[in-house]
């Protein structure tokens, strides 16, 4: 592999996962808080996760293509490609967050409301960490497919791996696919791996 | 003087009506027994002392206070509560369970420390073999003694039971019961507490309260409730009678 071509695969490679950190970050600002709430309101539970659900099937070239011509949001580059990401990783988190929080025992709800707990406490103390798993779970479900769907990212200009792939899809060269591919198959089982295993640390009591 | 007073409780989900013009007093120091059927409304009544449910209409009262006009939190830590099962928090141990709600009363840690210590002595679960353990580590009946601790922990003078020994086998359960009256005549609370089960009524009961579709039907000491002529109680009583083989 030439000594540019090496160079390059580091610079994307950090761009990707400078993409996918960031997109998480605000995923989970986003969706952790709205979860915990939609868990009290049943009547806008359903409407939320319709939405994000709804979201969830617009094809990704589609969503990108979409947000190029809106003002101030949209454009060419890399936000851009975060405000899609972010949409995207909502519902995996969302959708946990609510059920993870509505799983938790009834008796041990009940125990906590009649033993004196306020709603801040019980959420705090007993609902969260109870949930946090769950939680979890669906971060790393979140996480593991917007790295691959980052790739998708580099046809607004946002950079990141799928450079590798476009361009290789362009000069039908399949060293430069995999350039991109790898790199990018690699990080998702890392991210699943790591995840996982907080997840496992966090579940053990 | 009554420590719990319904008032013509009436309380409904919709249209289904679950309490009906429920009065009864409970008086300090007494074990009163809600004794009924799936169905009945007892635990239902048992959840409108602590203010988990408020009535429709009428009153229920806690030390001549209604439960609308007690701070809802201040009142639940006055009362404790123990549940079929258990409901202790999975992710605690089993001090920590304990100490639970002296800890959110922000007791200081060493009288946290010592009344943990001692209240699970008292169940016969000593703080050094099983303090540390997790819920999911203990037997269900250890589980059940952890929970009476737990309810006991701040020195609540109201204890509320909701079938607390409902799913221990027989052995167990007589071992629990004789260790809540052993409780009982040393700690003197005033309790109520929810069954369907006729003999735990009669053993347990210094009151018997018969409920029927969310009314009192009879109310009495045991003495009197064995002589009773009503059709639930008598119902319950032939629960009683040696089947014939």
């Amino acid at each position: 592999m030439p000594n540019s071509l090496l160079h390059e695969l580091v610079t994307l490679t950090t761009q990707h996962f400078f993409l996918v950190g960031v997109s998480m970050l605000f995923a989970a600002i986003v969706a952790i808080p709205l979860g915990i709430i939609l868990s009290w309101r049943s009547g806008w539970r359903d409407v939320a996760l319709g939405v994000v659900n709804v979201v969830q099937t617009i094809p990704s070239l589609a969503l990108f293509g979409f947000l190029i011509p809106i003002p101030i949001l949209g454009g060419i580059g890399a936000h851009t490609a975060i405000i899609a990401l972010v949409l995207y990783a909502l519902l995996p988190m969302l959708h946990n967050t609510v059920t993870g929080i509505l799983n938790v025992d009834a008796g041990v709800r009940d125990s906590a409301t009649a033993l004196g707990m306020t709603t801040g406490e019980r959420m705090w103390q007993v609902e969260l960490p109870l949930a946090a798993p769950t939680i979890l779970a669906g971060v790393r479900i979140a996480t593991v497919t917007t790295i691959g769907t980052a790739t998708i990212a580099a046809a607004i200009g946002a950079g990141g791996l799928g450079v590798f792939i476009f361009r290789g899809l362009a000069a039908v060269d399949s060293m430069l696919l995999l350039a991109g591919a790898i790199p990018a198959a690699l990080m998702a089982i890392a991210a699943d791996r790591g995840l996982e295993w907080v997840e496992r640390a966090l579940s053990r009591h | 003087m009554s420590l719990v007073s319904f008032r013509d409780v009436s309380l409904g989900f919709g249209q289904r009506l679950i309490l009906r013009h429920f009065s009864l007093d409970v008086e300090v120091g007494e074990t009163l027994v809600l004794l009924g059927r799936s169905g009945s409304g007892k635990t239902t009544a048992l959840k409108t002392v602590n203010a988990m449910l408020l009535p429709t209409t009428g009153a229920v009262l806690v030390e001549d206070r209604p439960t609308t006009a007690w701070d809802h939190i201040q009142l639940r830590r006055r009362i404790g509560y123990v549940i079929h099962d258990s409901g202790l928090f999975p992710h605690y141990t089993v001090a920590q369970n304990v100490a639970l709600v002296p800890h959110l009363e922000k007791w200081p840690a060493a009288d946290i420390e010592a009344r943990v210590t001692s209240l699970l002595q008292k169940v016969g679960m000593p703080v050094g073999e099983f303090g540390a353990r997790y819920p999911d580590e203990l037997s269900y009946g250890q589980r059940q003694r952890v929970g009476v601790a737990r309810a006991l922990a701040a020195d609540p003078p109201l204890l509320l039971f909701d079938e607390p020994f409902g799913s221990l086998d027989p052995v167990i359960r007589l071992e629990l019961q004789r260790q809540f009256i052993a409780l009982r005549q040393e700690m003197s609370k005033t309790s109520i507490f929810v069954t369907h089960d006729v003999r735990e009524a009669l053993f347990l009961g210094t009151r018997i309260a018969v409920l029927l579709n969310g009314s009192i039907e009879f109310v009495g000491p045991p003495r009197e409730f064995l002589q009773a002529s009503t059709p639930e109680a008598c119902a319950f009583l032939s629960c009683l009678q040696p089947l014939e083989v």
